[in-house]
């Protein structure tokens, strides 16, 4: 479902769960899908021995993945023309994330309207681990 | 890097969102998408990460009979190629945007070509001197339609970033 504009107010959030207890195989599974093959997301021997990380830790696209799907539940399918972020912190096996996009403009140009907003991503312990930004268009 | 064919595969669709979690069936269910606005499914907003399946040197797949850096029985002491991880292990990824001129769907076959952008560094305080790279990919269908622009900024630390 697409949003509307006349419904839109600047200070509008949606939220979501993006998930609880990250696990180690959901990394696998990114790892597999998105062909980032790096060992520091799935190889604990690497991590911790060479690289010097306490464990593995998410690809970061695996988070703007998983905070896509919270936008594109808000903003319907199809619906994005702008969706960018900065990888502000690590997320790591257990963490438990939750997502928030608040309007911040509501526009028209050239006939089309536009929602503006802004993203963030934070971690049990309210550390943001993304942060950023998506427009997308609305009826 | 560049990519001459990235085909948008329905099942490689659906891999991916079950990767990030996402059971919408506008990702993996034909006749649902057939009766939606974009009229088939499509492909989750950051599946063009997943060119790098296409990329014949990705630096981040282990490839048959070339050394690679991640442990076997035990660790290995190859050294990461460009483009590997944090600290001992190279690179982290900094920052990523796409601006959608239209959204994938199964059938497209996309050519990826890449630029560098800018580079510029950053004392941190966690990680040592940060060095930031950017480069930006076209993606254009088969038609030769810009579909999806993205911009990626890299990272390298000087040793792992520490933890709070």
């Amino acid at each position: 479902m697409a949003l509307k504009a006349s419904d839109l107010k600047v200070g509008d959030t949606h939220s979501e769960r993006l998930v609880e207890d990250l696990k180690r195989t959901q990394l696998v599974m990114y790892a597999g899908a998105s062909g980032d093959y790096n060992p520091l997301h799935t190889d604990e021997i690497f991590t911790t021995k060479v690289a010097g990380y306490p464990a593995v830790f998410a690809h970061g696209m695996l988070t703007m993945g998983m905070t896509g799907r919270m936008l594109t539940n808000y903003v319907g399918d199809g619906r994005l023309t702008k969706y960018g972020v900065r990888f502000t912190s690590q997320v790591w096996p257990g963490d438990t994330l939750d997502s928030t996009a608040t309007v911040e403009k509501v526009s028209e140009e050239g006939g089309v309207k536009l929602v503006d907003l802004s993203v963030a991503t934070v971690n049990q312990n309210s550390v943001v681990v993304l942060s950023g930004y998506a427009q997308a268009r609305v009826d | 890097m560049s990519v001459k064919s990235f085909p948008i595969e329905f099942s490689h669709i659906m891999m991916f969102a079950r990767a990030v979690g996402d059971d919408n069936p506008i990702y993996h269910d034909p006749d649902y998408a057939k009766a939606t606005e974009v009229g088939s499914v499509i492909a989750p907003p950051t599946f063009p990460q997943a060119v790098a399946q296409f990329d014949s040197d990705y630096p981040l797949r282990p490839k048959p009979g070339k050394p690679w850096f991640g442990s076997g029985g035990s660790p290995t002491g190859v050294k990461p190629g460009q483009g590997g991880g944090g600290g001992n292990g190279g690179g982290l990824h900094a920052e990523q945007h796409f601006e959608y001129h239209r959204h994938l769907k199964p059938g497209d076959v996309l050519t990826a070509t890449v630029k560098p952008g800018a580079t510029w560094e950053k004392e941190g305080k966690r990680s040592g001197k940060l060095i930031f790279s950017e480069s930006i990919t076209e993606y254009r269908d088969q038609a030769g339609e810009l579909v999806i622009t993205a911009r990626g900024v890299g990272v390298r630390t000087e040793r792992p970033v520490e933890q709070a």
